[in-house]
């Protein structure tokens, strides 16, 4: 096909022909950089959290009244490992996708002065022996704690405790070329390392929805502290046995009313409500921004239409000449696409221009990842093919033009 | 003259129902997508206080011993020393310090089981500072703040709770295990952000939605609530041993008090920096500082600094305007089309005598007539999308509404985007030489 007539001719249209390319440039800038943030908050919210979600609840267990609330704890972790359905139970500060919780910079050695940044940020769980084998989390080296390594925690003391178990995440950012088990950790106010005893295959930290210190690439590294914790507010994570949560859920609060009604049981979350509640944002903006991309194509692609058909309907004669001169349908037909590829792929130049534009922007406002030139590549691929469907008709019109159309006087 | 080129418009709009359903949904949609995503960044971006912005200021300094390792220094929060000399040191027009802490709260003689609620320990200035509007009573004094007195402003919804709303000044709430006498119940109070309260998020998680929920519900003086709720506050950070006693914070070395100051003209802003700067050195001097950097951030900086606005909110703000530009280009193009379709008609009414602005306004109203109608389009779809937003649980959800001016904007922006389409495609028909048009009749 030659392009020289098509480049001619547009040159008597140069508003349409802007508009066209224009309109395929701002779609294909919107189109790859939605597609990146659908793909990144998909890949976001399908992260494992290494537990067993399905059997897994939490209790957010608030005691009314000052005091010491050990012996009411270990009742209460007693009472809910005895009952029918439960597989296992612990006492913590806060659980897995919760969205709650904190966690610490840490050093492999006590840092001199302040200049020296943390080797890693970590989120921080409390649990006891029982914690690996309620979560479901896979010991891969070392060992778990033993009932003899658990110390209590309130609100009013913290004791150094004697050893850890953290993350592989965090094992092989802290020790990369060497095993963790033995090595040690500090962490500010401690006054010496404490040596890590296991290490876990995965366990992500609770603050998933967000970017900062302890979500994003960190979300994998956590500790787990071998702390009973007796604070005023603490959970209980309860799994049960397949197919029980429902029952479990009732009896077990009813269980803890009974137990010491002084009392709020302010939550109890399944860990799949916890799931769908931290990553709700996530997903609602993946639907919102697939809509828009649907809704963005028609209306382009509705425009591409009507502005071509014009085009036919005004070159009508002309069109009638070329038939009459020899031009088969399809050269007739195949002008209109080429002419709409040929703007098309201008467009889709300047839009590949003005989406990396806009990426860079969200990566350094939004804390947004760098886009990959395949994402614009398939955007540039996705606005050709919208084009050469939208043409399709006005071009396959043009073609059934007569020949006759050229005879007709002026 | 104008009413004609209304019924002209409306008939050439009818001539072409698919073309003119086109233009009028990409108006519509991209209309309705642009309000919506408006409306909740305007409420997001916070009018609270519009005439004092530029006064209110967050001074920062940085009691952090040198090997405390942190990245966003100075910290937001100051320990209690630093606090209240700087308080007391009254060098800015009007100073509060601000402090939040759970409270269990339940009233003598109410039926109800007490409540764990937000105390927000602060000074006599808040309520001035803040233009905290008052429903019954008022705040306290700075003598009632300085003797620890126990007294108590209470939040509307708290009042309605306890009190069913009824003037409750002169009665007593039980904060923690102390008696306290309510001196002022607030109006509905609900400034969006919570901008005294925004700490955290770019040095936590990022999660900034907090900003957007609703104030405290008990206002007390700073001191007197020390010693009400003592043993609950906690610490933004802390080093070395940390407090001695949980939740008695004073003589700790941690950082858990914020301060606000008023300045009011650009002298005394300067004065006031000079001032923090000073009181680090001589802090440093004395040992007691190991860095003199401070900062003091005004209002809009601080909400700015913080990132207050959600990153998706923006996101999504810039999308809508993106697709309202496309819907533009779109609509232009297709009026484009549809005006030089009828060169014949034009070179008529030139040939007749029109002039080249008659013909201009005359295309010009059909463009607005599309922006018109597919304003109605758009303020359903406004109305739809902030109803979405309004049934997701978010924080701010609560504080999305529309009203008027919303309404006015809507059509405003529609007819302004149709007629901005229009007006290429209206010059160039305007530009139709009727000679020729008239040789092809």
């Amino acid at each position: 096909m030659p392009v020289h007539p098509i480049l001619s001719a547009m040159r008597h249209n140069k508003v349409g022909a802007l508009l066209i390319g224009l309109q395929i440039s701002v779609t294909l800038a919107i189109l790859c950089n939605a597609l990146l943030i659908i793909h990144q908050r998909l890949a976001q919210l399908s992260r494992p959290s290494g537990t067993d979600e399905a059997n897994l609840f939490a209790i957010a267990n608030e005691w009314i009244g000052a005091g010491d609330h050990t012996a009411g704890v270990v009742n209460d972790v007693a009472a809910l490992r005895a009952m029918p359905g439960v597989a296992g139970a612990y006492v913590t500060n806060t659980y897995p996708l919760s969205n709650k919780g904190g966690g610490s910079a840490v050093w492999i050695r006590p840092p001199v002065d302040g200049t020296q940044p943390p080797a890693a940020d970590t989120a921080m769980y409390y649990g006891d022996e029982q914690t690996l084998q309620t979560l479901g989390l896979r010991l891969i080296a070392g060992r778990n704690f033993s009932p003899t390594d658990i110390v209590t925690s309130t609100d009013d003391s913290q004791p150094v405790p004697d050893g850890l178990i953290v993350t592989q995440a965090l094992a092989r950012k802290l020790f990369p070329h060497s095993p963790a088990v033995g090595r040690g950790i500090y962490i500010n106010g401690w006054t010496r390392t404490v040596p890590v005893i296991g290490v876990v295959e995965r366990l992500q930290g609770p603050l998933v929805s967000g970017g900062g210190d302890l979500g994003g690439a960190n979300v994998d590294n956590s500790v787990l502290m071998p702390y009973r914790d007796v604070a005023d507010e603490a959970y209980y994570v309860v799994r049960a046995e397949p197919g029980q949560l429902a029952a479990v859920i009732k009896a077990s609060r009813q269980r803890l009313l009974q137990l010491d009604a002084n009392r709020l049981i302010a939550k109890v979350q399944p860990f799949s409500a916890a799931r769908a509640a931290v990553y709700h944002d996530d997903r609602g903006l993946a639907v919102i921004l697939a809509i828009v991309c649907a809704v963005l194509l028609v209306v382009v692609a509705c425009g591409i239409v009507g502005l071509t058909s014009y085009w036919v309907s005004q070159r009508r004669r002309q069109i009638g000449i070329r038939r009459a001169l020899g031009a088969t349908r399809p050269a007739v037909a195949r002008y209109f696409q080429t002419e709409n590829l040929m703007i098309a792929a201008a467009g889709g130049i300047g839009g590949a221009a003005l989406g990396l534009a806009a990426n860079i922007w969200m990566v350094e406002n939004l804390q947004m990842a760098r886009m990959p030139v395949s994402y614009l590549v398939a955007g540039l691929a996705a606005v050709l093919a919208l084009g050469q469907l939208a043409v399709l008709s006005p071009a396959l019109r043009a073609a059934a033009v007569p020949p006759a159309e050229a005879t007709r006087t002026v | 003259m104008f009413g004609y080129y209304l019924t002209l418009a409306l008939r050439s709009l009818r001539r072409n129902p698919a073309l003119t359903a086109l233009m009028i949904v990409a108006i519509a949609v991209g209309i309705g997508a642009a309000m919506t995503t408006l409306t909740v960044l305007h409420i997001l971006s916070g009018d609270s206080l519009p005439g004092k912005r530029t006064q209110l200021f967050f001074p920062q300094v940085d009691p952090t011993p040198a090997d405390l390792y942190n990245a966003h220094h100075p910290l937001n929060m100051m320990d209690y020393g630093s606090a209240v000399d700087l308080w007391n040191a009254r060098r800015a027009d009007r100073q509060t310090l601000v402090v939040q802490s759970p409270v269990k709260v339940s009233a003598p003689g109410v039926d109800r089981p007490p409540m764990m609620l937000t105390l927000l320990a602060t000074t006599s200035d808040f309520f001035p500072m803040f233009e905290v509007p008052f429903e019954y009573g008022g705040g306290w004094t700075a003598q009632e703040d300085k003797n620890r007195v126990h007294v108590a402003v209470i939040s509307s919804d708290l009042n309605d709770k306890l009190f069913a709303g009824q003037d409750s000044v002169g009665r007593t709430i039980r904060l923690k295990d102390s008696d306290v006498r309510i001196v002022g119940v607030l109006e509905p109070w609900r400034p969006h952000p919570l901008f005294y309260d925004v700490e955290g998020s770019v040095t936590g998680n990022m999660v900034s939605m907090g900003y957007y929920g609703k104030p405290e519900d008990v206002f007390m003086p700073f001191f007197a609530a020390l010693d009400v709720n003592d043993g609950n506050f906690s610490q933004f950070t802390c080093w070395g041993r940390g407090p001695a006693r949980p939740g008695h914070l004073e003589d700790s070395p941690c950082l858990w008090v914020a301060l606000w100051v008023q300045l009011g003209s650009a002298a005394k802003v300067a004065d006031y920096r000079a001032f923090l700067n000073n009181y680090a050195q001589q802090q440093k001097a004395v040992g007691r500082f190991a860095n003199t950097d401070t900062r003091m951030l005004d209002l809009m900086q601080r909400l700015d600094y913080e990132q207050v606005i959600p990153g998706n909110v923006k996101l999504q703000t810039w999308l809508a305007v993106a697709f309202l530009a496309i819907c533009l280009f779109n609509m232009m193009g297709l009026l484009l089309a549809k005006f030089l379709r009828r060169a014949g008609d034009i070179g008529v009414r030139r040939a007749l005598g029109a002039s080249r602005q008659a013909v201009c306004a005359q295309y010009l109203a059909e463009a607005g007539m599309i922006g018109l109608i597919g304003g109605i389009g758009g303020w359903l779809l406004t109305l739809s999308g902030l109803w979405l937003v309004r049934r997701q649980q978010m924080p701010y959800s609560d504080l999305v509404h529309v009203d008027v001016s919303t309404f006015i904007i809507t059509f405003v922006l529609a007819v302004a985007v149709s007629l901005l389409a229009g007006a290429l495609p209206a010059v160039r028909a305007s530009r139709v030489a009727p000679a020729l048009q008239l040789k092809t009749l």
